[in-house]
């Protein structure tokens, strides 16, 4: 008999999560040893308290009555509860305050690849740790745990989400543009900005700067070419680049037009990306004003990554067959088989998390299931 | 490889294809494979995958292109959808307006008396043929029409000529198709160009070669 689950969730069978704990033990170790303590919160929660911050694109999909009539909804990231938690549960607690977390979390999405409803967030939150020394740890500690994970090939593209808006206040955009502007930036339409801008009536200089600064992504250097409109956030991006280290550094692509789609975000904002996903594994950023929503005023920074794509990212590196290694030469450089993810990754998804297990040869998730064959380990890297 | 920079470019095989391959070949692209061989789907050393229009996206999406080019038309009708979260549109950049390819999106109708005005007026709802449901759907909500959408697969046309529905939403370069099956444009919705779109991963790691297309794209003569 084949009972039906719903669309966009899944079984995880015993080898896949074999697997994924391999990747979150290799995450929460180096999560712990930051200083970063792991919570439970209830999937539930009021609607009403997650509806205190500004979600966005992200925001509460799936919504149940309790037994009085009140509105819960399934959480649909781990930032806001933790927010929550802070402004409750730690009212008076000398910050900075240091969490982490792997939970599940609910989005009324079209589901795809590494794009379930139902999705495995692992994460950190530092509260009261202000720009540039919070962000920069938040981003020492995503390289670091990353690096644990075996993950060879990544990048962390940097920007601020204070940017476009700080620029556009600077080159005068009329008020009631400047949405239009910023959805079409949202929506990664560099052809409509260019149309809106070029209907705006703006100055050429001015309508050039706005399509074009944006478009700005690569090293250090980019901040040194950047207008003085956008110094502000640029001036931010700078101060948090001193503070890392050089491995770390070496990661972050600048990026000028980075826009997260989840309202909260005041300043720093990152995405993390590997050449074998198309899409971003994760990613995070400043959250300033968001604890202040719910009674404890206090800057925040946090990332969340994907536990399922940080999973086939691994897969992909190990096998060199990764989307966008599939074809390419680039300046990407392929993992060929038996790359350093495979053969010295920490994670070892080709180590057992749990090496004794006879049970698997007989279980029935290894016996037959055609949906577990390409997640065996693809090589004896033990 | 000779190909865009070592990036994967995903090519429309149909109306947009020729003027595709052509700029391919100004960009000093060797086509002449592409040209003569049209069985073959992957072109491996100039970086070339060839597919329909409409499944360009999906690739670029997913980063098995870096790069593509797809009409206007095919991005919007997979578009993000005004109170539909389900339907959140390609996540992939939109970076170049082609100019090529240009056509527009219409409703049109049998000539002589606007059947969706009685129809609207007595009914309340019109029936409309198209091959682009979401668009059109979209286009009759936001012009404040009750409409039933009708879904079909080729030759729209026939579908105001036998019955099936009061009026099309439907794609016209030169009103030529429309005008021999009797039938008049009403409005005009959206005039669609072919555009360059990139993979949201491949724009940041492969930012030089990205840029470098586009630029030489730009200076090219139209």
């Amino acid at each position: 008999m084949i009972h039906p689950i719903p669309s966009g969730t899944r079984d995880v069978l015993p080898d896949e999560t074999r697997e994924a704990r391999a990747i979150t033990d290799a995450l929460r170790r180096v999560f712990e040893a930051h200083g970063y303590g792991e919570v439970y919160t209830p999937a539930l929660e009021y609607e009403s308290v997650l509806a205190r911050a500004d979600m966005a694109e992200a925001k509460p999909a799936y919504r149940v009555f309790d037994e009085t009539g009140a509105v819960l909804a399934l959480r649909s990231d781990m930032t806001v509860p933790i927010a929550r938690v802070v402004a409750s549960r730690y009212a008076t607690a000398e910050p900075p305050l240091r969490f982490c977390y792997f939970a599940h979390c609910y989005r009324g999405v079209a589901p795809a690849r590494g794009q379930p409803r139902e999705l495995l967030q692992a994460g950190i939150e530092l509260i009261g740790s202000p720009a540039p020394q919070g962000t920069a740890e938040a981003l020492t500690v995503l390289c670091r745990s990353l690096d644990a994970t075996g993950l060879s090939d990544y990048r962390i593209g940097l920007g601020d989400a204070s940017l476009y808006p700080a620029l556009m206040a600077s080159l005068q955009v009329p008020g009631e543009a400047r949405a239009g502007l910023l959805q079409a930036l949202v929506q990664r339409d560099f052809v409509e900005l260019g149309q809106l801008l070029a209907d705006s009536g703006l100055s050429g200089e001015a309508a050039a700067l706005l399509l074009d600064v944006p478009q700005r992504r690569g090293g250090p250097e980019i901040l040194a070419e950047a207008p003085v409109q956008a110094a502000g956030a640029v001036t931010g991006l700078r101060q948090v680049l001193e503070l890392l280290a050089d491995d770390v550094a070496a990661r972050v692509i600048f990026d000028l037009g980075l826009i997260r789609n989840i309202g909260y975000y005041t300043g720093a904002v990152f995405d993390v990306y590997d050449p074998a996903l198309g899409t971003p594994i994760g990613g995070g950023g400043r959250y300033d004003e968001l604890l202040g929503r719910f009674g404890r005023s206090l800057p925040a920074v946090g990332f969340a990554l994907g536990v399922d794509r940080l999973h086939i990212a691994l897969t992909g590196e190990e096998r060199g067959t990764g989307a966008l290694l599939a074809l390419s030469d680039g300046q990407l450089t392929p993992a060929a088989s038996g790359s350093p993810a495979a053969s010295g990754s920490p994670a070892g998804l080709g180590c057992p998390a749990a090496p004794a297990s006879p049970a698997t040869s007989e279980s029935p998730a290894a016996s037959g299931s055609p949906d577990t064959a390409g997640l065996q380990p693809a090589g004896e890297s033990a | 490889m000779t190909g865009l920079g070592g990036l994967t470019i995903a090519v429309p095989r149909g109306a947009l294809f020729t003027e595709t391959v052509d700029l391919l070949a100004a960009l000093g692209l060797d086509t002449d494979e592409l040209r003569s061989n049209d069985r073959k789907l992957l072109f491996e050393d100039i970086g070339v995958i060839t597919m329909r229009p409409s499944d360009v996206p999906t690739y670029v999406e997913a980063g098995s292109a870096d790069i593509g080019v797809t009409g206007k038309d095919v991005l919007l009708e997979q578009g993000a959808q005004p109170g539909d979260s389900r339907q959140r549109g390609r996540d992939v950049y939109e970076l170049v307006d082609l100019g090529y390819g240009g056509c527009t999106m219409v409703l049109a109708t049998k000539a002589g008396p606007d059947p969706t005005e009685e129809t609207l007026r007595r009914l309340g709802v019109i029936r409309v043929a198209t091959k682009y449901p979401r668009i059109a759907a979209r286009y009759l909500e936001e012009t404040g029409r009750q409409a039933e959408i009708v879904e079909v697969k080729g030759s729209v046309e026939l579908a105001p000529l036998t019955g099936l529905a009061e009026a099309i939403v439907d794609l016209t370069a030169t009103g030529t198709t429309l005008r021999e099956n009797n039938l008049v444009v009403r409005e005009e919705i959206v005039h669609c160009t072919a555009r360059l779109i990139a993979n949201p991963v491949a724009h940041k790691l492969k930012a030089a070669a990205i840029d470098e297309l586009t630029q030489r794209l730009r200076a090219l003569p139209v």
